[in-house]
């Protein structure tokens, strides 16, 4: 009998509380999975975000620490300093990542912390009921944009990898989606690669993945994803934005 | 032969699964229940099954397990 597909063991076995659908389920396996791959088990340090992930510690089956909104990267660095063998990896949404701890994030980046992020945009607060977040898309309805966001009064869409990839300090950076199992494997070795850079002591790496949210969207999962390929893909591109330890 | 086995209490329906399997033999169950009050996901064709893994790893709940005996 050969097992072909199994649960990693980098997961619990507590089932997740997140909504049908949420590709926040996915997102862990494959942070899981490649822990897990790359053998870093024992070695890996979890900072969970404050937003719909907040019971990230409960899921993952490694040394986990909760934070205060946005500053995980700078908790990260300082587990990171102090013990400089760990795996330490940072989970985040965008309400987490781009609003409230957009300066810490930066900053990660700018010092090149040799630490992981793995950064969730879903172009919307999930977690407090679909508020409009810095990732909000020009036009988009959120119960704090109820006639779609407008640029002037509201602000436009901030691009994080873009943003981040200005900064010397940063390694590597990729933006990947899920909406089919060919993206999703792509998306692992984007995961993947973000921790063998970090086991092999190199600089910054951020993974901003495409997900959804079919509750605060309205929509089903499926047509989530089709809500995310028309409109969200425009404005946030897939690809490698930086990668120090590429052939380029 | 191969063998998957869907965790129906942890699955909540959400038919991403449904829409990955490339033979489309999955389909969202309308007469089981679970104690969540989902309609879970069921395999109607084992037979059929050629074990790509295509709905596990499309699965966000982790709820399917795949064996080939």
């Amino acid at each position: 009998m050969e097992k072909l597909f199994t649960k990693t063991t980098a997961l619990t076995d507590k089932p997740f509380h997140y909504c049908p659908g949420c590709t926040h389920g996915i997102i862990h396996r494959l942070v899981a999975e490649s822990i897990e791959e790359l053998g870093l088990k024992d070695k890996a340090i979890g900072l969970a975000p404050v937003g719909c992930a907040v019971f990230a510690n409960e899921y993952f089956n490694v040394d986990m620490q909760t934070t205060s909104h946005g500053r995980s990267p700078a908790i990260a660095t300082g587990i990171k300093r102090a013990l400089p063998d760990r795996i330490v990896f940072t989970y985040q949404g965008d309400g987490d990542l781009a609003s409230i701890g957009c300066g810490e994030v930066n900053h990660a980046a700018v010092r090149g912390e040799k630490i992981t992020t793995i950064f969730i945009n879903n172009a919307i607060y999930g977690m407090t009921g679909g508020q409009a977040a810095p990732t909000t898309l020009l036009g988009q309805k959120t119960t704090t944009t109820p006639y779609g966001k407008d640029g002037d009064a509201n602000g436009y869409p901030m691009k994080v990898c873009e943003m981040l990839a200005a900064h010397e300090g940063a390694y590597y950076l990729e933006r990947v989606a899920l909406w089919d199992t060919a993206h999703i494997i792509k998306a692992k070795k984007a995961i993947k690669k973000a921790f063998q850079y970090q086991a092999e002591g190199k600089g910054y790496c951020l993974i901003e993945v495409l997900g959804t949210c079919p509750t605060n969207w309205g929509c089903s999962p499926l047509e989530a994803f089709e809500w995310q390929k028309e409109n969200m893909l425009p404005m946030y591109p897939l690809g490698v934005f930086k990668d120090k330890g590429g052939e380029e | 032969m191969i063998r998957l086995t869907i965790n129906e209490e942890l699955c909540k329906g959400c038919g991403l699964c449904v829409n990955a399997c490339p033979k489309d033999l999955l389909r969202i169950s309308t007469t089981k229940e679970n104690a969540k009050s989902y309609n879970p996901a069921e395999m109607t064709n084992m037979e059929e099954c050629i074990g790509c893994k295509s709905c596990a790893l499309t699965c966000p709940d982790v709820c399917i397990e795949i064996v080939k005996e």
